[in-house]
């Protein structure tokens, strides 16, 4: 028996096999383009989607959950409406459909002279940003290179300070279909911004979606990524992020999940030259049959930066909430501090939450720590509330808050912050 | 008929019984000691009165102002006047001392039919009360009792009961774990809320205690029921000469 030996394909990755032969040449970009997109579907082909014996997809099993590929999307029929942070004044720009849509965003290029904004292909043309990312071998970031019909490159110049927050708004609308978004972000050194990156999409619409972010971090340059994920019910997301962090940076992400049926955040940080400190942290708030990942992979290549990675979910009905993150240290980076936690709170017996944190440390100099936790309300906390006058439900609510603003609380930007504690706030009380 | 009456009370906790038809009557305005020996049930008659689950009550009823209360929810209690300040006061990481007293505050008035409490009246009433408990504005900026030294969340339950302006508070082993110095500020505390509206349970293995809180009865918990009431004077027999005699006694 050899091990090599690929199980069959399925329909899905039949039906993928042939979308890449019949639009392969219609794809946007050329030469080098071409030959990335070749490269990187002959990677996917040879593995297929990923699936649970591949360690890493253990819990989200994308073989089993894709089923149908769905067909490449076309562009948007007519305008629609970009859907905003309530609260949080950004430029917008969109990506609909997985295709940069200038006439729906409110950004223009010439409005801040430290931004440079150009169509995804028009930027491919004149540099090659492709291969630089971490996490550029996962089979969802291979599929997504084979495949991808658009997006933005955003460039911040040297010592910009972006005031208002960019927004990168992905947005599926129409019938079910597949997009594959890709944007590319570099914030040169000593520059600053704060780049908000969302997802929406109908409910009762199984679309599918596969995008990838690019973040590059000069030195000395202060980012705060905040990512939300508020697709439709039936939606299948997969986003990857990679980043690469220079010296003396400050980063910090944030990923924020309501919505979705099938949601994969994964990230992957490369911490390339020493002094930089990062947050990388997120809250999940799901129920029925929602299921998200949320799948890290930090590398701490240089010595002397910090990271905390705390992720919090709230799990509801037959939900499954999923935590993986890995730090990995490498020999050299010495005076690395590195904290993780992860923390599920169950408000139903049918909810399920994994957590699986790694580190992986071959320097000798290094403080480095995880935790992990996944229980139910504590009966203590919400008599003690309740004896003090507050209902059980307000009780429960007030303690789901306090457990889930724990984590919003690590967004640096105030208005941010507002706005995702309300949606949590309306989130507990949808759920009555 | 009298403000707190409980009578012929008994309660199992995992099956174990605790309380033995205790019966027991705290009138309007009254400070009420209750004394006892380790496992006599004194904190399961705290905490049956605030309505703790898994404490079952078997037999027996609990009238507040003639109002059977057993069928209760904890928050519906609260809002008839039942204050309970823990013995071991719990953390809530993520809930802010204010938020949590004005949350507590809004939520009894609204089961009362009264109206929310203005933000400038609630300011000044948390303001002067934590001034007199020592409690600084920073403490009430953290989460409720996160980092809080014992004295400190003694003294943040105090304040809470006086936010919250019960007709009855039930004080469980207030002077546990605080020395002579914080015990005198929680004391002093407590006998600013003295009140002809206001009845006490002051629940206490030592006598120390009632001489800073000086009650107008005393009950002796042995086994599960009051076997002996008197004066103040009792708490002083009772330092003297121990627990043993009640405990032969009601075996």
């Amino acid at each position: 028996m050899s091990a090599d030996v690929r199980a069959m394909k399925t329909p899905a990755e039949q039906a993928l096999s042939s979308a890449f032969a019949a639009t392969r040449g219609k794809l946007p970009g050329k030469g080098a383009v071409v030959a990335l997109r070749d490269d990187a579907f002959r990677r996917f082909d040879a593995s297929g989607l990923p699936h649970r014996r591949i360690e890493e997809w253990k819990y989200t099993d994308l073989r089993a959950l894709i089923r149908e590929a769905k067909p490449l999307a076309e562009p948007a029929a007519s305008k629609g409406v970009v859907p905003d942070l309530s609260g949080v004044e950004a430029s917008r720009i969109a990506i609909v459909n997985g295709r940069y849509e200038p006439g729906w965003s409110d950004y223009y290029s010439s409005s801040d002279p430290g931004v440079v904004l150009s169509e995804l292909f028009a930027f491919v043309g004149e540099e090659t940003a492709h291969g630089l990312i971490p996490g550029k071998d996962d089979i969802a970031v291979s599929l997504n290179t084979a495949f991808m019909t658009g997006g933005v490159a955003l460039r911040i110049k040297k010592g910009a300070r972006i005031c208002k927050p960019i927004q990168l708004a992905h947005i599926f609308s129409g019938p079910a279909a597949a997009t594959y978004p890709r944007c590319v972000v570099i914030v040169e050194k000593g520059a600053q911004l704060t780049l908000i990156e969302s997802f929406d999409g109908p409910s009762g619409a199984d679309y599918q979606v596969n995008s990838v972010l690019e973040l590059v971090i000069g030195e000395g340059a202060q980012v705060d990524h905040i990512k939300v994920g508020r697709d439709g019910d039936a939606a299948l997301r997969v986003s990857t992020l990679g980043v690469t962090v220079d010296a003396k940076a400050s980063y910090r992400d944030f990923a924020f999940t309501t919505g979705g049926g099938v949601v994969r955040n994964q990230t992957f940080v490369r911490f390339v030259r020493e002094g930089t400190e990062a947050s990388i942290s997120g809250a999940t708030l799901i129920k029925g049959r929602q299921h998200v990942d949320n799948t890290l992979v930090i590398e701490h290549a240089a010595g002397g930066c910090t990271s905390r990675e705390r992720f919090r979910s709230v799990l509801d009905g037959e939900s499954h909430g999923i935590f993986q993150g890995k730090i990995v240290v490498e020999p050299h980076a010495q005076k690395t501090d590195a904290k993780m936690a992860s923390h599920a709170l169950l408000l139903s017996d049918e909810a399920e939450a994994d957590n699986k944190p790694e580190l992986e440390i071959f320097a000798d100099d290094v403080q480095c720590g995880h935790g992990a936790t996944a229980g139910a309300l504590d009966s203590g906390l919400k008599f003690y509330l309740m004896s003090r006058g507050i209902p059980e439900k307000q009780a429960e609510a007030l303690l789901i808050q306090a457990f889930i603003g724990q984590a919003i609380e690590e967004i640096a930007d105030e208005r941010i912050r507002e706005s995702l504690m309300q949606t949590a706030v309306n989130w507990l009380g949808a759920r009555g | 008929m009298s403000f707190l009456e409980v009578k012929n009370l008994h309660v199992e906790v995992e099956d174990k019984k605790i309380l033995n038809g205790l019966t027991l009557s705290v009138e309007k305005g009254q400070v009420a000691a209750i004394m006892g020996p380790n496992g006599s049930g004194k904190s399961t008659l705290a905490y049956v009165l605030a309505g703790k689950d898994n404490y079952k009550v078997t037999e027996g009823e609990v009238l507040l102002n003639g109002e059977n209360i057993l069928e209760m929810s904890p928050d519906e209690r609260a809002a008839r006047g039942i204050f309970l300040a823990f013995q071991y006061p719990v953390e809530v990481p993520g809930v802010a001392t204010m938020t949590f007293l004005r949350t507590a505050l809004n939520a009894q008035r609204k089961t009362r039919g009264e109206a929310e409490v203005s933000t400038p009246e609630f300011m000044k009433l948390v303001r002067d009360t934590a001034n007199h408990l020592g409690i600084s504005q920073e403490m009430l900026r953290r989460a409720v009792n996160v980092g809080f030294s014992g004295g400190e969340k003694k003294r943040n339950e105090i304040l809470q009961m006086a936010v919250l302006q019960p007709e009855l508070a039930v004080l469980d082993e207030t002077d546990s774990g605080l020395d002579i110095d914080a015990l005198k500020i929680v004391a002093d505390g407590v006998n600013r809320l003295r009140s002809p509206e206001r009845s006490m349970v002051v629940i206490t293995h030592y006598q120390r205690l009632l001489n800073y809180i000086v009650p107008d009865v005393v009950h002796v918990l042995a086994t599960g029921r009051v076997v002996k009431s008197g004066g103040k004077e009792l708490a002083l027999e009772l330092e003297a000469k121990g627990y043993a005699q009640f405990q032969g006694e009601a075996a």
